[in-house]
């Protein structure tokens, strides 16, 4: 974990949409290391996977639009990228899997064809070379007979290996980004187990840094090394895994985990609940957008929207009121 | 759990298997058995946790008890009476006393009808209110589930996803039910949203005394709501406990590897934690394997598993499991060699 391979700065997204422009990502600014693995948790319509698309400028133009903001990788920004080369970064440096491996491949090709795509486009593999490299990245991510299975189409595999496929195809041309957006959610419980090991695996032989999106504050705690909180467009907290859980600072980050039902524990808690529900963003907001749920609200949150500062070292944090004590913080 | 011990519902080898057809004159060439022969009761007040991956028949169960589907085989005992054998008015009448919640509060909801509409349905239908006291019964049934009286003329489409998810609630309620399947209620619904609707299922439980059974596959959330767990694999229940019990204890090994995949939320457990990370994937229940069903995944499987299904045994008091392998850990062992290694 040394050089920095991504930095964004300002980013900005927003979607016109009929009732009006809806005010997905405002103003994001995160970097990743090399080789690390960073985790991006929040509900849904936090922007989490609308900030990863945009890096990737895979948001529909129009109805989306990048408003402003940039994502320098590897010196270059890639907000300004003409298509083609954008289109070199996608699948080759930066590659994506998805929540639903069902509807991420394409139905009608064999798993042989679309895994020897990126392998032709990207890396200028003849057929035959692709198709040699194809059997070794399926038995990479484990799965048996791979040669015979390359003719098979996606409805012949189980979910657990399609999501396989899935990472052997983002994993082919040895990206130095994966993003994952909630490769797991679909899954379940032992096959998700599977899933997670396998990435595990996979990050310590090939050494990509990794960008995992999710809700599940269990699975993030199993894989990530650092942790990106959003809520209603921006990240509101960042710490490294074991700060996270072991001193959360935001209150929405406080409440998240509370809100889950420990496993180990023996009595019965009632629930920590979160009152009201996350915000709509037709409007930009320019106060705290957790304020109408949080009870540490004070007057300024209502009036100005806190940045994101670092408070100790390596965890930022995006609240007026320092919970620990209840101090307002002056920035 | 309540004080009286009274059985309020009781499975005995309850089937329902799902025809496939094929062919031209559609000849039934072989059946999906979603659920194979399970047993288990409900106390009055008490939640039983019904777990299990995908496909692995917990929803079927559900549906089954209501009489949703009409089981294969087997009995479903409300109060002693069968409701299988049930003609369909009588059963129709038993519907007051059982009521169902469903997973997807975008899907169980008619969008063309308002919240005074759907929560009134039931009422109409068994002609419990009319007029004006409908009315008060409506508002009473929204304040009892959280969700602003105000609001009676809206269509659901106006409601967020957990909003949604009360008025399933209260139109369940409406008939003053004893009984009421929970068919994974929260799964469809954000973290924050999940703590808010589990806690009132809890409230309204004590407040209006009512028996849950509680379908999910979210391990960590059924143990906090149940009082008995039950795991389902393929069809059949493999192993029902007390909740600690089966937390703390698990002896079927499909259990412990399901135990040990949960995700924690905290990375220090995760690290010192030992994972069984199971191999392959749910086999067909068309095509279930013979004998243990659970034996083409079983890290401890041998010939004995494949030679015919094990019993569903009462291993400890209140601790079934259905495996050869399965043992009563002996903890009069452990400490006596506690013991002598302290003597040494």
């Amino acid at each position: 974990m040394t050089g920095e391979l991504l930095n964004v700065q300002g980013l900005e997204t927003q979607f016109n949409t009929p009732e009006g422009i809806v005010h997905a990502v405002n103003g994001v600014d995160f970097k990743l290391k090399e080789g690390e693995t960073l985790g991006v948790v929040g509900e849904s319509g936090c922007g989490k996977s609308v900030t990863m698309l945009s890096i990737l400028r895979l948001i529909q133009q129009p109805p989306g639009k990048i408003v402003a903001g940039q994502a320098m990788f590897k010196g270059k920004d890639l907000l300004k990228m003409s298509n083609e080369e954008i289109r070199h970064v996608r699948g080759g440096q930066i590659s994506m899997i998805f929540q639903d491996p069902m509807t991420s491949l394409n139905p009608v090709m064999t798993i042989g064809k679309q895994l020897a795509e990126p392998l032709m486009l990207h890396l200028g593999l003849t057929k035959e070379q692709a198709r040699d490299r194809s059997i070794e990245l399926l038995e990479l991510v484990g799965i048996p007979r791979a040669a015979d299975r390359l003719k098979d189409y996606p409805h012949q595999y189980s979910g657990g290996m399609r999501q396989r496929v899935m990472i052997a195809m983002a994993l082919s041309c040895a990206p130095q980004i994966l993003i994952a957006d909630e490769p797991t959610t679909a899954l379940d419980v032992t096959i998700q187990a599977q899933i997670v090991e396998l990435v595990i695996r996979l990050r310590e032989e090939v050494g990509m840094a990794i960008i995992w999106i999710t809700h599940d504050l269990g699975v993030v705690a199993s894989v990530a090394h650092r942790v990106n909180v959003m809520y209603g467009g921006f990240i509101i907290e960042d710490s490294l895994i074991d700060d996270l859980y072991r001193n959360p600072l935001h209150p929405y980050t406080i409440g998240l985990l509370g809100s889950l039902p420990q496993i180990q524990s023996e009595g019965r808690k009632r629930l920590y609940s979160i009152d009201g529900m996350p915000p709509m963003l037709y409007k930009k907001p320019h106060s705290c957008p957790f304020a109408p749920r949080c009870k540490w609200v004070i007057e300024k949150c209502r009036l100005v929207n806190p940045p994101l500062i670092e408070i100790e070292e390596g965890h930022r944090v995006a609240c007026w009121v320092n919970t620990k004590d209840g101090s307002v913080r002056d920035v | 759990m309540s004080n009286n011990e009274e059985t309020l519902i009781r499975v005995e080898d309850l089937k329902v298997h799902f025809p496939i057809y094929r062919g031209v004159i559609r000849r039934q060439v072989g059946s999906v058995k979603a659920v194979d022969g399970v047993s288990f009761q409900v106390k009055k007040g008490e939640t039983l946790g019904l777990v299990g991956e995908s496909g692995c028949g917990k929803t079927t169960t559900g549906r089954a008890i209501v009489q949703l589907y009409k089981p294969t085989a087997g009995h479903v005992y409300f109060r002693d009476i069968d409701l299988v054998s049930l003609k369909e008015e009588p059963m129709r009448l038993m519907r007051k006393e059982i009521q169902m919640i469903f997973q997807d509060p975008y899907a169980s909801l008619n969008p063309r009808m308002t919240v005074r509409d759907i929560i009134s349905e039931p009422l109409l239908a068994f002609g419990m209110a009319t007029g004006k006291q409908l009315d008060n019964r409506v508002k009473e049934l929204m304040r009892l589930v959280r969700l602003d009286p105000d609001f009676i003329y809206r269509f659901p489409h106006e409601f967020s996803g957990g909003q949604r998810q009360r008025i399933g609630i209260a139109r369940a309620l409406a008939l003053n039910p004893a009984f009421i399947v929970c068919d994974e209620p929260i799964s469809a619904l954000d973290v924050s949203i999940q703590a808010q609707i589990i806690n009132l299922f809890e409230d309204l439980q004590k407040e209006l005394n009512l028996t849950y059974l509680f379908i999910a596959h979210d391990l960590s959330m059924v143990r906090h709501i149940s009082d008995r767990v039950a795991v389902m694999y393929l069809g059949i229940i493999v192993e029902l406990a007390d909740r600690n019990e089966i937390y703390n204890n698990p002896l079927h090994p499909y259990t412990q590897a399901l135990l040990s995949a949960i995700p924690v939320p905290d990375p220090e457990h995760y690290r010192k934690r030992s994972r069984i990370v199971l191999e392959g994937d749910v086999p067909s229940p068309a095509n279930p394997p013979s004998g243990c069903r659970f034996r083409t995944r079983c890290p401890k499987a041998d010939e004995e598993c494949e030679k015919g299904r094990p019993e569903f045994r009462e291993i400890l008091p209140g601790h079934f499991v259905e495996c050869f392998k399965a043992e009563v850990p002996s903890p009069l062992k452990e400490v006596t060699f506690e013991e002598n290694s302290i003597l040494k």
